[in-house]
């Protein structure tokens, strides 16, 4: 399957669009206290705010010539975004396309399906806002044109990695016929093992999803009216991709599955933003180097010394004595001083950060503050490295005695943390001045 | 003159010195190392109570040992030759208390009829002998006991005296507070008390100073600076915070403090310790010889012994290093972290309250206090 491999009547006019889907304030929540800041796709990892990475995977694809980014934030929290990164991809056109209530996954594509069909594409791409990775968007057009090409009708194409069997009920499920690759069940998180193949929430839609779902909003609308419906905090126009597509249309035959073993991760809680950092920092290694810290050799003593792969923010003042990495990102106008040691962390912009301070594992919010000689370290939860195709655990917040579960230490913004205390396993919420030492404790 | 004059108080006074067990309460330091040759303040703890000795004229003195002997009389023979006092090892083969000792060295004891030092070898103060002497002769009893008084009684043995310091009763770990004037662990006895001490296992606080106090031959004398039991690590080093702040005030203390750029409060430091660049040291820290200290260090309330290493930035509250360990980089250490000999602390390693037994490498972190085998 490679593009050379085009169907006929493709023509070269051929455009595809690219719909995100990034929810809205009430989702994302288990990204506090960093989401009380700025919207969750706003939140930079690797130095690139989210979305932004979302963006660059479609800008990748030649066909794709729009963008469309869905959700029900309101409009002034993500269009100045979009409004600044829009000179950087100047081939795509990007628009923020805000729902005014939560109308889901496929709800919100059917809302603006107008928007969508306008140019006439020959199918569009579906991404999840809540998850990141490395996505192969243009072998999956690929594959979506040649069953087309080879007679098949395919709806939609799903992205699947494989999970382990403990992990994999957290997840869609997939079973598949081994041959077609054609989907014959789906299940949204199974109480028993289903299946290792899961959904990456990464998708190409054939624009024959519309009468498919219209048919469906019309069922809700009048069962609604009918009585027959409640609205449980979410309105009947709330339809779910997964739950009202995928999982009834599996008899017809008509779904595919496109495997990956590339990097792939759900970043939902802000304790996968550390994992998803490194994920993205190892991709830039791998395509843009240049992004990397000490790539840009002969400043002589005027930079740090780096380990593995760094993000630094062109702005952020790091002193030559101090030791970063690996897989460290530091944002905009950081002044970080002497002997400083950080490792596995987000560093977010305008943080100060004192002499012989060593930070892991750990998110430092905006504008935050840390004297000299602290620490502030946090547990990772990284996926097993010994289990193939682990993903990273979404551990609860709390242990069943109540306990904090030890995970990343997360500082929110303008947090102030003094000299020569340590912060361990700790959530600090914002605009918090910490007068001692914390281990395990969330910090209101 | 001065020595005359402190000849003619002490006169031919001996001196016993209970050095005694296996020094559990300070392990792991004292795993293999007998505890009165561990450095409190740069200097065998053994020799701060000697040189106390020595400089009150005392000439001769019975070190009760039961454990590690040859070991302590091979280290201090160059001592007492400097020194120019005897040293007589008494070697106990069972555990005879804190009396049986006695018993045990009486032919050195008794060989005049002088009264003699009784010392417990864990007992760090200003060591007022000459003083005790002339309180002792003045009251003509057997037997002195020196008195200090602590905040919480309730860990030690209690005296009770009037109010010319003739001791009443004793009472061990009172529950109730009935006074906050303890033991000291110091004593001036008559040779007569020997004949009281039978060659048995038995505890002087409990069995012999009842008996002397019930015949009113035991009087209190109270310490006036400050006292520390410095037998476990925590009382080790408040011990030490004490012992600096008092020399430290002295104005003819024969400690050479270090000061300088980046040096905070009492801080003692051998002559070879080399110090890198942007560290605070202070207060109330003691570095051992050769000792070095890497860039960008910082130490508060710590005791570093000899030909340890500690890595750049650093930071140590509250510990107690002990010989030849490797302290990596950004590693943090405190609340009575105690490493033993030739400990290795990786990178970026923390340790909460941790005692680690010689020999042992630490990898990752000990963030709750504990052993560490």
């Amino acid at each position: 399957m490679t593009a050379t491999d085009l169907p006929p009547g493709c023509g070269d006019q051929e455009i595809t669009k690219a719909v995100i889907l990034i929810g809205g304030p009430q989702k994302g929540t288990r990204f506090r206290p960093l989401s009380l800041d700025v919207p969750k796709p706003l939140f930079p990892v690797a130095g690139v705010p989210l979305i932004q990475h979302l963006i660059e995977a479609c800008v990748q694809v030649p066909s794709v010539k729009e963008i469309l980014i869905l959700g029900y934030f309101a409009s002034d929290e993500i269009t100045p975004f979009i409004g600044e990164i829009r000179p950087l991809y100047p081939t795509v056109r990007i628009r923020y396309l805000q729902e005014y209530t939560r109308l889901d996954t496929a709800g919100g594509i059917y809302h603006f399906r107008d928007q969508i069909k306008a140019g006439n594409p020959s199918s569009f791409i579906i991404i999840n806002g809540d998850v990141g990775g490395d996505f192969p968007l243009q072998e999956m057009l690929e594959f979506q044109s040649n069953l087309k090409a080879s007679g098949k009708t395919p709806l939609l194409t799903i992205l699947a990695t494989e999970a382990t069997r403990q992990q994999s009920v957290n997840y869609g499920c997939i079973v598949e016929n081994k041959e077609t690759h054609a989907v014959t069940h789906y299940v949204e998180k199974p109480e028993t093992f289903v299946s290792a193949t899961i959904n990456c929430g990464v998708y190409v839609c054939s624009l024959d999803i519309f009468p498919i779902i219209s048919k469906i909003y019309a069922t809700r609308q009048q069962l609604f009216y009918e009585g027959k419906i409640e609205e449980n905090g979410e309105t009947w126009e709330s339809i779910a991709l997964e739950r009202d597509i995928i999982m009834p249309l599996t008899a017809e035959g008509n779904l595919y599955v496109y495997h990956s073993n590339r990097m792939w991760s759900q970043v939902k809680t802000a304790g996968s933003a550390i994992y998803a950092n490194r994920q993205y920092l190892a991709m830039y290694r791998r395509r843009q180097p240049d992004r990397l810290a000490g790539c840009n050799k002969g400043k002589g003593d005027t930079t740090p010394r780096i380990l593995g792969d760094v993000y630094i923010h062109p702005s952020a003042q790091v002193h030559p004595s101090c030791l970063i990495g690996p897989n460290v990102s530091i944002g905009k106008n950081v002044t970080i001083g002497p002997g400083v040691r950080i490792r596995e962390s987000i560093v977010l912009g305008d943080t100060v950060i004192q002499d012989h301070t060593l930070i892991r594992y750990t998110i430092v919010g905006w504008n935050s503050y840390i004297g000299k000689w602290s620490r502030v370290e946090g547990t990772p939860c990284d996926p097993n490295p010994n289990k193939p195709f682990a993903k990273m655990e979404n551990v609860p917040l709390f242990h069943e005695d109540g306990k904090l579960n030890p995970s990343i230490t997360i500082l929110g913004c303008h947090v102030r943390v003094p000299s020569e205390v340590v912060v361990l396993n700790s959530i600090v919420l914002p605009y918090k001045e910490l007068s001692r030492s914390f281990s395990n404790e969330i910090i209101l | 003159m001065m020595k005359s004059e402190e000849s003619s108080i002490i006169g031919n006074m001996k001196a016993l010195i209970l050095v005694g067990g296996y020094g559990t309460r300070l392990r792991p330091l004292t795993l293999f190392r007998p505890k009165p040759l561990v450095e409190f303040a740069n200097k065998p703890i053994l020799e701060h109570q000697l040189d106390a000795l020595v400089d009150a004229g005392v000439r001769q003195v019975v070190l009760a040992v039961s454990y590690r002997a040859e070991e302590m009389e091979q280290e201090l023979k160059t001592y007492a030759e400097r020194k120019g006092v005897k040293l007589i090892f008494s070697h106990e083969t069972e555990p005879l208390g804190t009396a049986g000792p006695l018993a045990l060295a009486r032919k050195y004891l008794e060989s005049d009829s002088e009264p003699f030092f009784v010392l417990n070898s864990d007992i760090i103060c200003d060591f007022p002998f000459k003083d005790m002497v002339a309180f002792h002769k003045n009251h003509g009893g057997e037997g002195t006991i020196a008195v200090t008084k602590v905040e919480e009684p309730s860990k030690y043995g209690v005296v009770i005296y009037d109010e010319k310091g003739k001791v009443e009763s004793f009472m061990e770990k009172p529950q109730e507070f009935v006074s906050n004037k303890i033991n000291a662990g110091l004593y001036i006895l008559n040779s007569k008390v020997l004949d009281r001490i039978e060659l048995r296992p038995t505890s002087i606080e409990k069995e012999i100073f009842p008996v002397m106090a019930s015949s009113q031959q035991l009087y209190a004398y109270e310490l006036k600076g400050y006292w520390m039991d410095i037998g476990q690590p925590k009382d080790f080093l408040t011990g030490m915070c004490l012992y600096l702040q008092s020399e430290g005030q002295n104005s003819e203390t024969k400690l050479k403090f270090r000061a300088g750029a980046g040096i905070v409060g009492n801080v003692l430091v051998d002559e070879s310790v080399k110090i890198g660049s942007n560290c605070r040291i202070g207060p109330n820290v003691t570095i051992g010889k050769d000792v070095v200290i890497e860039d960008g260090v910082c130490i508060k309330r710590c005791t570093v012994l000899s030909g340890s290493k500690i890595g750049s930035h650093s930071w140590l509250d509250s510990c107690i290093v002990g010989w030849k360990c490797k302290i990596g980089q950004w590693v943090r250490m405190e609340n009575v972290t105690v490493l033993g000999e030739d400990v290795i602390v990786d990178d970026e390693v923390y340790i909460n309250g941790g005692k680690v037994l010689p020999h042992k490498a630490i990898s990752s972190s000990v963030s709750v206090p504990q052993i560490i085998m």
